[in-house]
């Protein structure tokens, strides 16, 4: 295993661990507004100081990683779940009508970047965190869709699928038997790299308030609140982005790391 | 050449066509009466009315559909019901910031990337490739929103190098071009992270290649061989992510002009989310798609430029 | 002074020892081969002597060109005498060129990186020289447009370009039918007498080997087991390895005698058309016709061999009578019934043949175990063999090709390619097939591993009544393994007959010119 590995894995692992703690037991209430201690820097009480209404920040980021966390994984979900089938059946399926078809498809969905998609749907149906992850994950859907064609599409021309057909075996059967643990490792490590992509998403829709609403806790409303205040309350805005940055950085690195030790020659997308 | 040309041309418009069918319908499926929606629960049923037929609601949704493409085709993107100006000059004042924003993103990251991709590939597992490496590893987990915040708080309140946001028009274009480089190097340094990763990889990935050992055999340097021979063949990969990415500067201003109070198209659309003017939400959408389709149209072209194969086939 | 003089070369990549000792030494107007089996490290020492060994090589020892020393030479040195001084020509002639550049750009390179000429001059020196090595296509194409062996000619014009001292070709006409073949080898020859050069050429192919050298060295495991001018060494092999790799090269088995018997597959007035691109941006796409009126017949435990040049139809027809794929004119039954019915294969037919690949690498599923992917077949049995007797069945089919039972459990990377494609035929051989495709199936491998399986091939034919298709490039294979022989050329059976009648008295033209081209080994050196 690689240092990516184990430094990406233990990032990841202390976030994830923040975010179960806090359905336990947080430092602070973070319903309780406390006006006269805002904008406390770092001390005793406050690891990580207060916000604008003198809520606990540890606690705030804590929160924030639970629905971070809850977001990106939904939305890889969404998109892994409804991406692999539609990229494993135009694999299936190459040269027909229906591949070009889920392939145009595609396209057309790489023309609404995610943002583009939580503005529509916002201007709709109003923002939410649930709007957020349909965004995002509507949006993850031709990346798995394209990996998926693109990795099964090789392992069609070889022979050990002329094989299988051979036998007898049906395209679909196929697809789940020998398509599908062969392009597992692919999957994980593309899925870590979308996770954290899903992680910068959630936290750049709540900062413009197409994400999660008051009063649930998202980093990206952190920052939004603390953008009048940088001047006067640094700290209000760095934490939060940090947390972002290392999160996202662990995702990251574990992603590289699981690469080089599953299969050195998987190539992943990055945007 | 020109069948590769009229095939993506094709493709183009048969994605525009679809994309505005999405966009329309969207809007149209909100629950109840879009009128309705726009004003709010306390509008007097005439208002409503009023509205209704200003928007052309008692109309079919297939001559609705119609109206709204043919204008979009001649200019005339509707009458927003907020602004009480027609769409296309709310647009045509605001596209002059965010156009120029993603433009001037898109060239600072592609400055970057590709000499750090050339370079990281070209002293592969050297100390300037580790060290390249890990600063677009941190440049890929950057939030580009709170990298703009750090930036303003940095050079524009500590340093007053720059203000701290607004734009003062293209009458001194030297001037608006300085409020716009913050916000342009808060967007690119991610993209440049990411596409000088894409450089280097497909570099490594060409210099793989048997036609660099033949080159070699030839009597060309290791770097005679990586200028000539490997990087216009690693640009393929790396255009289709320039393609992308350019949608994503569109789309990550919109975010970038919040920070920097920006008079762009993102002010624009949230107003008019606020304001629950559909109108406008739709047709600036609308656009936006648009540029993107059209510039993805330009990576297809571009391709056909880079590689001769593509020319000769279907 | 020799030309080329490798004296105590060895050569250790990180830890692992690559070449131990090698000496070698060739002259002006030479044609030396080096000839062993993978692994032996004769691409190592090719690279050696262009200075193009890989990143962490420590080779030690002299490698004199022209009494330079390539291993103590400077980097910016050696890059001005490669394609100066010495010219190398690559195995894989579809990757070898640089997909974005026209082919006279590229070969114009290499008189421009050396030379102090103009553009326009050096473009006029390669199309002059691309003209010389007998291509007949524009300076201006790029290389997709070019078949494999008008490639090959591409490399060896940027290799030659400036006429060095030393040619080394590396597997040239590996990757090539063999009438393309037998027309690069005869290029190099006359190109070595044209500009009394030195060629150091690497093959596995003893054939080759015997036909175009003056000297041989005989590499196994990095080391040199034996050199000598061709006639004396072909005459008197001294190595036990020498000998041994010769006697594989001409391997004969011994077929049981075919009882004539019933027919069992046959294939009548086959067309297959595939549609193509369209021309216009509306119209119709044009066909092209991959099999033209293929008839055909085998009987039960008949021995058929079909051969052509890649692109001629042999992996359509494959594909066609396992009823992989529909064919648009003409029927394919075995014992009477169709091998495709309606729009479907038919499994009832499915179940009594199987296929053998080319890719020993390719052709099995990385991350299954042996025993379920030799138990693929089962799935065409209405009810598959379970428990006892799925086990015992598994084992038998191991045993039969001379694995151990214990293999079972095992993933395929733990096995060699020669025993990879033991491993293809026992999951070929699980459900008793009456006919089997061997399709290149020994095409692959080591010339050493080739005939032991091809004894395996003749083994099971005395064990159990069988028919197969062996469908090869290599003449002298199919001649020994097959009672039938089919010749095909684009699309078409132009000649077929018994194995040794055609070879021995071939009719149709195409037949005649691929005996002729295929390189032979002389038989006087067989006497072991």
């Amino acid at each position: 295993m690689s240092r990516n590995l184990i430094i990406g894995a233990a990032l990841t692992l202390v976030f994830i661990a923040l975010a179960a703690v806090s359905f336990i037991w947080t430092p602070a209430e973070i319903e309780t507004l406390d006006i006269p201690n805002k904008l406390q820097g770092p001390n005793g009480t406050n690891p990580l100081g207060t916000d604008h209404f003198g809520r606990d920040i540890l606690s705030m980021i804590m929160m924030g990683a639970r629905t971070s966390i809850a977001v990106a994984l939904v939305a890889v979900g969404i998109g892994m779940a409804l991406g692999v089938p539609l990229g494993l059946l135009a694999a299936a399926r190459h040269g027909s009508m229906l591949d070009e078809l889920i392939m145009r498809g595609n396209d057309l969905v790489f023309a609404f970047p995610s943002l583009v998609i939580a503005i529509l749907i916002t201007a709709v149906f109003g923002a939410s965190a649930v709007n957020a992850i349909i965004a995002i994950g509507i949006f993850n859907i031709p990346v798995f869709a394209r990996l998926t064609r693109g990795a099964a599409l090789p392992l069609w021309e070889r022979d050990f699928i002329l094989a299988a057909r051979v036998c007898g075996k049906s395209a679909a059967r196929i697809s789940v038997e020998h398509i599908l643990p062969n392009i597992t490792n692919l999957m994980i490590v593309q899925g870590t790299i979308q996770f954290s992509l899903g992680i910068l998403a959630e936290a750049a829709l709540s900062y413009i308030g197409l994400g999660a609403q008051p009063p649930t806790a998202s980093w990206g409303r952190m920052l939004a609140d603390a953008q009048t205040l940088v001047s006067i309350a640094p700290h209000t805005a760095l934490i939060p982005g940090f947390a972002i940055l290392l999160m996202v950085l662990g995702l990251n690195l574990m992603g590289d790391g699981l690469r080089d030790w599953l299969d050195p020659r998987i190539r992943v997308a990055r945007t | 050449m020109i069948r590769y040309a009229l095939g993506r041309l094709t493709s183009l418009i048969i994605s525009l066509i679809v994309a505005s069918v999405v966009i329309f319908a969207v809007i149209e499926v909100i629950p109840g009466d879009p009128a309705a929606f726009m004003l709010g629960v306390n509008a007097r049923p005439d208002t409503i009315a009023a509205l209704r037929a200003e928007m052309g609601l008692d109309q079919p949704l297939i001559t609705r559909y119609l109206d709204w493409v043919t204008g979009l085709l001649r200019g005339d993107f509707g009458q927003s019901w907020t602004y009480k100006t027609p769409v296309s000059e709310l647009i045509n004042d605001r596209i002059w910031v965010s156009l120029p924003l993603a433009i001037y993103a898109l060239i600072l990251s592609t400055l970057i990337a590709f000499p750090a991709g050339i370079y990281a590939a070209s002293r592969r597992g050297g100390a300037g490739d580790v060290t390249i490496m890990g600063a677009t590893q941190l440049g890929v987990a950057i939030p580009n929103f709170w990298f703009a915040m750090i930036l303003v708080l940095i050079f524009a309140i500590n340093l007053r190098w720059f203000s701290a946001g607004g734009f003062p028009g293209w009458s001194d274009p030297f001037q608006a071009l300085k409020s716009l480089t913050l916000p342009a190097i808060a967007l690119a340094l991610p993209q440049a992270a990411i596409l000088a990763r894409v450089m280097r990889s497909s570099l490594l990935d060409m210099l793989g290649e048997d036609f660099i050992r033949t080159a070699r055999a030839k009597g060309l340097s290791r770097r005679q061989a990586l200028w000539k021979h490997a990087v216009r063949n690693a640009l393929i990969p790396v255009l289709t992510i320039i393609g992308l990415q350019f949608s994503f500067l569109l789309a990550g201003g919109i975010i970038i002009e919040q920070v920097f109070f920006l008079p762009g198209l993102g002010r624009l659309i949230f107003q008019s989310i606020s304001a629950r003017d559909l109108i406008v939400v739709e047709s600036v959408v609308m656009l936006l798609v648009f540029t993107v389709i059209m510039v993805n149209f330009l990576v297809d072209l571009a391709y056909a430029a880079v590689d001769p194969r593509l020319r000769t086939k279907a | 002074m020799s030309l080329l003089a490798i004296k105590d070369l060895s050569l250790a990549i990180g830890d692992t020892k690559i070449l131990h000792d090698i000496d070698l030494t060739m002259q002006k107007g030479e044609i030396v081969a080096i000839t062993g089996e993978s692994g032996s490290g004769k691409s190592m020492t090719a690279l050696a002597v262009m200075g193009l060994l890989p990143q962490g090589s420590d080779p030690k020892g002299k490698i004199l060109l022209d009494g330079t020393d390539i291993l103590q030479t400077t980097e910016p040195n050696l890059c001005k005498m490669r394609g100066n001084a010495m010219g190398m020509v690559f195995q894989e002639p579809m990757t070898a060129l640089n997909p974005v550049q026209t082919i006279g750009a590229q070969v114009a390179e290499t008189i421009l990186i050396h030379e102090k000429t103009s553009k326009a001059e050096a473009h006029k020196r390669a199309a002059a020289m691309l003209e010389r090595v007998g291509l007949k296509v524009a300076p201006t194409r790029y290389p997709h447009e070019l078949s494999g062996g008008q490639r090959q000619r591409v490399v060896i014009a940027m290799a030659i370009a400036l006429r060095p001292k030393l040619l080394i070709a590396d597997e040239p006409t590996t990757a090539l039918d063999v009438t393309t073949q037998a027309r690069i080898l005869d290029l190099l020859r006359d190109l070595v007498r044209e500009f009394d050069m030195g060629l150091l050429i690497i093959t596995h192919d003893l054939a080759v080997v015997a036909d175009i050298a003056d000297k041989i060295v005989v590499m196994q495991n990095g080391r040199v087991v034996e050199a000598g001018e061709t006639k004396h060494l072909l005459a008197r092999m001294q190595h036990p390895y020498t000998k041994a790799l010769f006697e594989a090269s001409t391997h004969a088995v011994s077929l049981p005698e075919t009882t004539q018997s019933s027919p069992m597959l046959s294939v009548q007035n086959v067309n297959r058309d595939y549609p193509m691109s369209r021309q216009t941006l509306l119209g119709p796409r044009p066909m092209f016709r991959a099999l033209h009126d293929i008839s055909f017949e085998i009987n039960q435990s008949e021995r058929v061999g079909l051969v052509g040049e890649s692109g001629c139809g042999k992996s359509t027809l494959t594909r066609a009578i396992l009823g992989l794929e529909d064919v648009q004119g003409g029927e394919i039954r075995l014992d009477g019934e169709p091998v495709f019915t309606g729009k479907h294969p038919n499994l009832a037919v499915r179940r009594r043949m199987q296929v053998v690949f080319q890719d020993p690498y390719s052709s099995f599923n990385p991350r299954h175990r042996v025993d379920r992917l030799i138990t693929e077949p089962f799935h065409l049995l209405e009810t598959p063999p379970t428990g006892q007797a799925r086990t015992h069945a598994i084992a038998k089919a191991l045993e039969d090709v001379g694995l151990s039972s214990n293999d079972a459990t095992k993933y395929i990377h733990e096995f060699s390619g020669g025993q990879r494609q033991r491993i293809a035929i026992a999951r070929a051989l699980i459900i008793a097939p009456e006919l089997i495709i061997f399709d290149e199936a020994v095409s692959a491998l080591d010339v050493s591993v080739r005939a032991q399986v091809l004894d395996l091939i003749a083994d099971l034919c005395h064990k159990r009544p069988l028919a197969y298709i062996f469908i090869s490039h290599d003449l002298s294979v199919v001649r020994t393994v097959t009672d039938r022989v089919m010749v095909m050329q684009a699309g078409k059976i132009v000649e077929q007959g018994e194995t040794e009648t055609v070879f021995a008295n071939p009719q149709h033209p195409y037949t005649q010119t691929l005996i002729a081209a295929a390189p032979k080994l002389p038989t006087f050196g067989m006497a072991v």
